[in-house]
């Protein structure tokens, strides 16, 4: 299996570098832009599956991230559960929205899981700020402990950054693993040509199912990472315009790769702290990168990267290509 | 509550379900045209509106002055869009072109944030604030000149695309763009013509609805999602079910608000669009051509 | 050689980085959270115009005991992560010794925990009581609570022999709180809420809502919010519908906005307000008359617009904070605090402040003006 090894060792290396990062950092301010970052990856990597090998936009991810987060915290600050078991629900509560939306919706051909997404998003944000017993409310919620696990606490800055690196490096081989496999060569084939994929026997709609639920899943891991970091959170994290930031990091890093999705998300997550002035031209600079990438630009940074790798690397008698 | 309190009810809802049916056929112009959905519709309402106010205290212009220049500006905005932002990807994949068309959304909001601020303006109503009284409801002449607007814009846009040829030759598009390219139709001019359109009635829309609700660079996104599961309930490509689908949308929300929850009002237009799109995507009004996968 | 363009990258990061700590030592850093843009806008832009007018003018006057102060200014664009990335930056790389803001409620709940943390004391320019009850070592506030705004509102609807009223507020950290202290508090004052409506912040419309208020027996009509969240929309809709039992707002629509946008709707309605958007009517010899005509003066010269109650919470905020560096001749965060809890007395926009270990937001009832609006202008109610 050596694309099994070369991934394998992209993750380590990619680990290692994460872990070795905060030693150049002079303060813990950059590390927690960081962990906020790699918190922002994890959610990219699932809609970058959904978009670039299922073909199906999510305008409504923030509010898988929101179900993650306000589940695990309410039942771990509320109703007292232990961490561990409360993330669990916390992302397993994700994934089945998912499914219920996502069965119904993912048989159709075109644009209706987007709509669909759009209308959840919206209809889950109002729920966060209007049951105030159970949410807080507009206000917040407040109160959320930091995590613990098999008796240690992640207090520190750092730690919780070590762990959301681990994190991340496990979702990406997961999603570089799940690439390479029968699966991800069946969404490829979709990807392709539905009707074609449909004619060889594939059953599209539950492999655009199963993209959709994973990305959620992953999206409900961010947010229970999130709500234990930050110990506090607010129905204003979790609306339609984080939905179209994700849109925009997964465009931006590039569909259909793993990679893309990372780098579109540190990108959009760390450039708004150094262009502080950034602030009024920040809405227009979204529209203008969703804009011009597409148009120009489909394959993302990454698809543009990999494009320029291809053209510098010697030309083989063979002819070789291809992901 | 008495007979008054549900004919307000009523009327709040038609006054609001007119907008979200001209916003909700602007959308099925441009998607019987070209198979997109243009998530950018709700800020030709905002621009419509915006701009009314901005021509209003900049040139001193009178207010129907004001607001032709206002419609005339988004109707090129319109064009503009197309021409630039879409033409270039028009054969990309379906998500392409939703990922472009939210992107000119954000794009314009971005720009009037720049050009005219964030801040909250009126427009004065047309002909007078003083609340008609029909039956112990209250109904201000603002909702009538909405109520009439719409009505002739549909009764116009019907004959436009049934008795001209320009129109027809749109309808022709939407049914098949290569068939029509074949006859010697300019598609890339009726799908130019079918944002123009979308624009011109997008931002009469806001206008007219801009004394009663108040306008701000934000609030399109809410009436463009509004106005895009108007055109779900009555069936997307059915430019009458758009239409109903709005003033059914205005009047339900109005009712829910008043008898379920104030709270979650917001919330029903998107209720009613995740039942539909679950139980008939095809709508209320519409053919069931819906392809499965 | 692409080794040497890494070379010379890194030399100038180098001394890039450097030169950004090497600083006067005589200077005081104060750290300030604002949302100038975003939802919250309305509110933090005013706060941060006022900010820069102190720094200038304080500066222009020789700093703060002695030393020049320097005021590092975030935007967190009303977002929560935005938020704690300010402060985060704030306290862990510029290294400030107090922080002022930020403009709302859950921006300010997010990052309370970082400064017991880091022992720095937080001045917030948001009005949520859960901000300092139960009260907490190192934050403090300075915008009027909405338990005395409730109050003064209740009281007033007493001596008009009111008994019942609807209530609408908005559903947003603010309206929250009002509508949290109007249920808490109505009851205690023998007044009973007949109807509990809300809306949207961006809702168009809220004739459904006023439509139902309309027909309970309420004899007035409460309403939370501020003339960008709905506020002017609920005026004037009441208009509309014809609908004349009194209204009260809050004092969250202490701002020319307001009247501009309800129009002539606004006249007759009812707020509790600060003095600063009344100042003309306050009398000569009241003890903030001086500071906010000069407050006013200042501000619209050099901003060419009209002064809001939210710019000046921050012009409290700050003023405090140096007021408590000069009390202890300390810049030293825990010096500063300990003498944020000692001033009594302070002149503010908002009203006098009296600040203890239990009370860290330092006004009362008397803080507030029941005001009403008359063919366009403010007027005190007697």
């Amino acid at each position: 299996m050596n694309g099994f090894k070369k991934d394998m060792l992209a993750v380590l290396g990619f680990t290692a570098l994460l872990f070795i990062l905060p030693g150049f950092l002079s303060n813990d301010y950059y590390v927690n832009v960081l962990t906020l970052s790699l918190t922002h990856a994890i959610i990219a990597i699932g809609l970058n599956l959904l978009m670039g090998y299922a073909g199906q936009v999510s305008l409504g991810h923030a509010a898988f991230y929101g179900l993650g987060a306000y589940t695990s915290a309410i039942l771990t600050t509320t109703y007292a559960f232990p961490i561990p078991l409360a993330m669990l629900i916390g992302i397993l509560a994700a994934g089945l929205v998912a499914c219920l939306i996502g069965v119904p919706t993912l048989k159709l051909k075109g644009h209706y899981l987007a709509m669909a997404t759009l209308g959840f998003g919206v209809i889950v944000y109002i729920f966060f700020n209007e049951t105030i017993g159970l949410t807080g409310g507009p206000s917040g919620f407040t109160g959320i402990p930091r995590l613990h696990v098999l008796g240690y606490t992640f207090t520190s800055d750092r730690s919780y950054y070590y762990l959301v690196s681990l994190v991340l490096a496990g979702v990406v081989l997961l999603s570089l693993n799940i690439i390479h496999s029968r699966i991800g060569r069946a969404l490829r084939a979709i990807h392709t040509s539905e009707t074609a994929a449909q004619n060889a026997g594939i059953d599209v709609a539950k492999y655009k199912i199963f993209v959709f639920v994973l990305s959620a899943l992953f999206a409900g891991l961010a947010g229970v990472l999130y709500a234990h970091n930050l110990a506090f959170v607010a129905p204003s994290s979790f609306g339609f315009n984080f939905s179209v930031e994700l849109v925009t990091m997964v465009v931006l890093g590039g569909m259909a790769n793993v990679w893309g999705a990372v780098i579109g998300a540190l990108f959009l997550t760390i450039l708004p702290e150094y262009l502080r002035i950034f602030e009024n031209i920040e809405i227009i600079l979204y529209g203008g990168i969703l804009i011009v990438f597409i148009i120009f630009l489909p394959e993302g940074i990454a698809g543009g990267l990999v494009k320029l790798f291809s053209m510098l690397k010697p030309k083989r008698d063979d002819g070789a290509g291809g992901k | 509550m008495g007979l008054s309190s549900y004919l307000q009810f009523l009327i709040s809802g038609v006054t609001m379900g007119s907008i979200y049916g001209l916003t909700a056929l602007g959308f099925t112009i441009i998607f019987n045209t070209t198979g997109i959905i243009n998530f950018a519709q709700g800020e030709f309402v905002m621009l419509g509106g915006l701009l009314s106010v901005f021509f209003l205290k900049w040139f001193d212009a009178g207010l129907p002055l004001s607001i032709v220049m206002a419609i005339l500006t988004t109707t090129a905005i319109g064009g503009a869009i197309e021409r630039f932002a879409i033409r270039p990807v028009r054969s990309a994949s379906v998500i392409n072109l939703i990922i472009v068309t939210i992107g000119v959304s954000i794009f314009l909001r971005g720009l009037t944030v720049i050009i005219l601020g964030k801040d909250t303006f009126g427009l004065p109503h047309f002909s007078g604030s003083v609340p008609l009284n029909l039956a112990g409801a209250a109904v201000m002449p603002q909702s009538i000149w909405i109520l009439v607007i719409t009505i002739l814009l549909l009764v116009l846009l019907r004959l436009f695309f049934t008795r001209t040829i320009y129109g027809k030759g749109m309808l022709a598009c939407s049914y098949d763009k290569k068939a029509s390219y074949l006859v010697g139709i300019g598609v890339n001019g009726m799908i130019l013509a079918s944002f123009f359109i979308s624009a011109l009635v997008g931002a009469i829309g806001g206008a007219i609805l801009t004394p009663v609700t108040m306008t701000s660079y934000d609030v399109g996104i809410m009436l463009g999602l509004k106005g895009f599961s108007a055109c779900i309930i009555g069936g997307l490509g059915n430019p009458f079910g758009a239409a109903a689908g709005g003033v059914i949308l205005g009047v339900l929300e109005s009712f829910g608000a008043g008898f379920i929850s104030s709270a979650y009002k917001d919330a029903f237009a998107f209720f009613i669009l995740l039942i539909l799109l679950f139980v008939k995507p095809s709508g209320l009004f519409g053919q069931s051509k819906i392809e499965r996968v | 050689m692409k080794a040497c363009r890494y070379l010379v990258l890194a030399a100038v990061l180098a001394v890039f980085l450097s030169v950004s700590s090497l600083r006067a030592e005589d200077v005081i850093k104060i750290g300030a959270i604002l949302s100038a843009t975003g939802p919250a806008s309305p509110l933090g832009e005013p706060e941060r115009n006022t900010v820069q007018l102190l720094q200038e003018q304080i500066n222009a006057k020789g700093g703060v005991i002695g030393k020049k102060l320097e005021i590092i200014v975030y935007d967190d664009e009303s977002a929560v992560d935005k938020a704690v990335s300010a402060a985060d930056k704030l306290l862990k790389k510029d290294n400030v010794v107090a922080v002022v803001g930020p403009t709302t409620t859950p921006n300010t709940l997010a990052i309370e925990g970082k400064f017991d943390a880091a022992a720095v004391p937080l001045v917030s320019c948001a009005a949520g009581e859960k901000i300092v009850v139960p009260v907490k070592k190192w934050v403090f506030k300075t915008p009027q609570s909405d338990r005395l705004a409730v109050a003064r509102i209740l009281s007033h609807l007493k001596a008009q022999k009111i008994s019942k009223i609807a209530i609408i507020t908005v559903s947003d950290a603010f309206g929250q709180g009002g509508r949290e202290m109007l249920k808490a508090l109505g009851p205690k004052a023998g007044i009973e809420i007949v109807a509990d409506e809300v809306y949207s912040p961006k809702d168009t419309d809220t004739t459904a809502q006023l439509t139902k208020i309309k027909s309970t027996d309420a004899k007035a009509i409460v309403t939370w919010g501020t003339p960008q969240t709905g506020s002017a929309t609920v005026t004037k809709n009441r208009v509309q519908l014809g609908i004349t039992i009194p209204l009260y707002l809050s004092h969250g629509v202490a701002s020319p906005k307001f009247i501009e946008l309800a129009g002539s709707a606004s006249d007759g309605v009812f707020l509790p307000a600060g003095r600063l958007i009344v100042a003309d009517e306050v009398p000569a010899k009241h003890p903030q008359k001086a500071l906010l005509t000069k407050y006013i003066k200042d501000y619209e010269t050099k901003f060419k617009s009209p002064v809001s109650t939210f710019g000046g919470h921050a012009w409290d905020a700050v003023m405090l904070v140096v007021k408590a560096i000069e009390m202890g001749k300390s810049d030293k965060p825990a010096d500063i605090r300990a003498n944020l809890e000692k001033i009594k007395g302070f002149v503010g926009t908002a009203g006098v402040f009296n600040f203890s270990a239990e009370e860290h937001n330092g006004l009362d009832e008397s803080a507030f003006e029941m005001v009403t609006i008359n063919k366009g202008d403010w007027q005190i109610v007697k």
